[in-house]
């Protein structure tokens, strides 16, 4: 079965399409679809839109409102991409899992009536549309495969895929769409908004990640984790235990409902290695561990472990890291 | 104001999962089922609402019979009554059917705000909360990693991709909340004893008119299950004050110092 056409919905971050998103459009270029399209709402949507198409997109659907910055995204972001879908409705649509795409997406198939399969590590089109997921800590690969209603909605965790510029791509066609606001959702305003800024490499791009569990004891040690990270030119992170109890952002949550990194080297520091948090760094190419408990999960996945005290550990590597010539 | 809060009964996330090699199931039966976990906070944060504002607290969950153990127990936290639509058709429902259950279910009478927690434990798909409030025709604050109203509007802190926003919401709303959004209160022996007697409604997908969602072709089909690729373990070592040294030379050894 030949598809027709395959969409990503793209998300922005100051006015320049998500890395996450030139992912996708990197997947549904090898899809074999006739059609590779864009859909994409913000107040700087215009500004994207030509890095979309270098990714493979040929056709920009886009809002420029600036209610989709001054709203709660999700709901008039549904009913727009609903009415671009409903006359002439792509066989797939990719969403990154992130919280606006499950926003949007979870609406859409509401919406429609069409299913969609969340968390998914691949997608493949053959006879059906099947998407790859991986449950119990990544321990076990689910296939699935859409049945015949379309379009058929898809969301893709991050990291999933390389992002790569098509060969010889040109400038897409950009069609702008009316924005469609229900009252519900005017009544829904963002009153006040906050972005965290790291110091140094962004977490999912950072060659080296230091992640601190609640083996490291006090909310103060994460200074132990930033020196660290500092040394190495690399990047904090946190497990989802210490990010509820306040002791990290949830911008450095590693796992299932944060980041997935893909470093090439994570130290895990007195994170004992819970589903929820292997999946979001099982694909590093070399994992160290520090925890007191010997029995502990995170050992298994570990190339290097140490049994020990995570803080004491991490003390004398911030001193012999110093103490390096150079 | 009038709250509800959808509850799951899960397998213990603390318990390792399998799935059954036939039907592709979650094997329910491995694990001692409990609340989940992530409901709990959904929960504390209902009661929170309708203590400063009056009104009650609706418990609503889909689930086999023994899900009653789950709507039991956020009635002992405090909620005032329960609701629990069974069908065994309904096992292994995929989000969408799972939220179409839920819709009916919590539209049957009026309400104010429908909390929920942003994923179930066991099936983690994560969206059913904004399918739901698309079928409820409300606005959907995901992701609240703090809640407040003052009775004709709910406030909400929600996490983003880079940072956080405040988002002002009029009712009625569904919030979605984070783990962490409170501290849960633990049911008292009063509270244990008192939700026996608080009235559960059970009903089937016929009785709220939609009998056709059960049993219904799914959208999608798992077609296999297999064993990753198991990452094999290193070497374990004790720390008796090398531990550092031997992080460096593995630091080393991928060049990254």
């Amino acid at each position: 079965m030949a598809l027709r056409s395959v969409w990503v919905f793209a998300e922005l971050r100051q006015g320049r399409a998500t890395t996450e998103t030139l992912e996708l459009l990197t997947k549904a270029r090898s899809l074999g679809a006739a059609a590779v399209e864009a859909v994409c709402f913000g107040p700087r949507a215009v500004d994207a839109a030509a890095e979309l198409g270098r990714y493979g997109a040929t056709t920009v659907h886009l809002s420029s409102d600036p209610a989709f910055a001054e709203l709660l995204f999700g709901g008039p972001a549904a009913d727009t991409l609903a009415a671009l879908v409903v006359p002439h409705p792509p066989d797939l649509i990719l969403f990154a899992a992130t919280h606006a795409g499950r926003d949007v997406a979870g609406r859409l198939a509401a919406k429609l009536d069409v299913p969609v399969i969340a968390n998914g590590l691949d997608v493949e089109a053959g006879d059906a549309i099947t998407v790859t997921t991986a449950i119990f800590g990544a321990t076990q690969v689910v296939r699935t495969e859409f049945g015949g209603r379309r379009p058929a909605l898809a969301l893709i965790r991050p990291k999933s895929f390389p992002a790569e510029a098509a060969p010889g791509a040109i400038s897409p066609g950009l069609v702008e769409v009316p924005a469609v606001i229900r009252e519900c959702h005017r009544r829904a305003t963002v009153v006040a908004r906050s972005d965290e800024v790291a110091a140094g490499p962004r977490l999912e791009d950072a060659e080296v990640v230091v992640s601190g569990g609640r083996g490291i004891q006090e909310a103060g040690n994460f200074e132990l984790l930033r020196e660290v990270a500092e040394l190495l030119h690399g990047a904090v992170g946190a497990s989802r235990a210490v990010v509820d109890a306040g002791w990290a952002p949830y911008s450095l949550q590693v796992g299932q409902t944060g980041r997935t990194v893909k470093p090439t080297v994570y130290i895990a520091c007195g994170i004992s290695g819970a589903m929820q948090h292997t999946v979001g760094m099982r694909g590093a190419q070399k994992i160290v561990a520090i925890n007191k408990d010997p029995q502990a999960p995170i050992f298994k996945l570990a190339d290097l472990g140490i049994v020990g005290d995570a803080p004491t550990v991490l003390r004398q590597l911030r001193d012999e890291l110093r103490s390096r010539p150079g | 104001m009038n709250v509800v809060v959808c509850v799951k009964l899960v397998p213990d996330p603390d318990s390792a999962g399998q799935l059954d090699a036939t039907t592709h199931r979650l094997r329910r039966d491995l694990a001692e089922p409990v609340l989940d976990p992530g409901d709990e906070f959904g929960v504390e944060a209902a009661l929170r609402l309708v203590e400063a504002h009056g009104g009650e607290v609706r418990v609503v969950s889909m689930g086999p019979e023994r899900a009653l153990e789950a709507v039991r127990k956020a009635l002992a936290m405090g909620a005032a009554r329960g609701v629990l639509v069974s069908d065994g058709r309904l096992g292994g429902s995929d989000a969408l059917t799972t939220a179409k259950v839920l819709a009916a279910a919590i539209a049957r009478e009026p309400f104010d705000v429908v909390i929920t927690a942003t994923e179930s434990s066991d099936g983690y798909t994560g969206v059913v909360p904004q399918a739901l409030a698309e079928m409820l025709d409300v606005t959907a604050v995901t992701f609240a990693t703090g809640v407040a109203s003052d009775g004709t509007a709910l406030t909400a802190t929600r996490q983003t991709e880079v940072g956080s926003e405040t988002i002002i919401a009029g009712l009625p709303c569904l919030v979605s909340v984070t783990a962490g959004v409170n501290e849960p209160r633990y049911p008292s022996l009063r509270g244990i004893m008192g939700a026996k007697a608080k009235p559960v409604d059970r009903w089937s997908p016929a009785d709220l008119g939609i009998g056709e969602v059960a049993g219904s072709a799914p959208g999608q089909t798992v077609v296999s299950v297999t064993l990753a690729e198991e990452r094999r373990a290193g070497e374990v070592v004790t720390d008796d004050g090398d531990g550092a040294h031997r992080i460096v030379e593995l630091l080393a050894s991928v060049r990254v110092i």
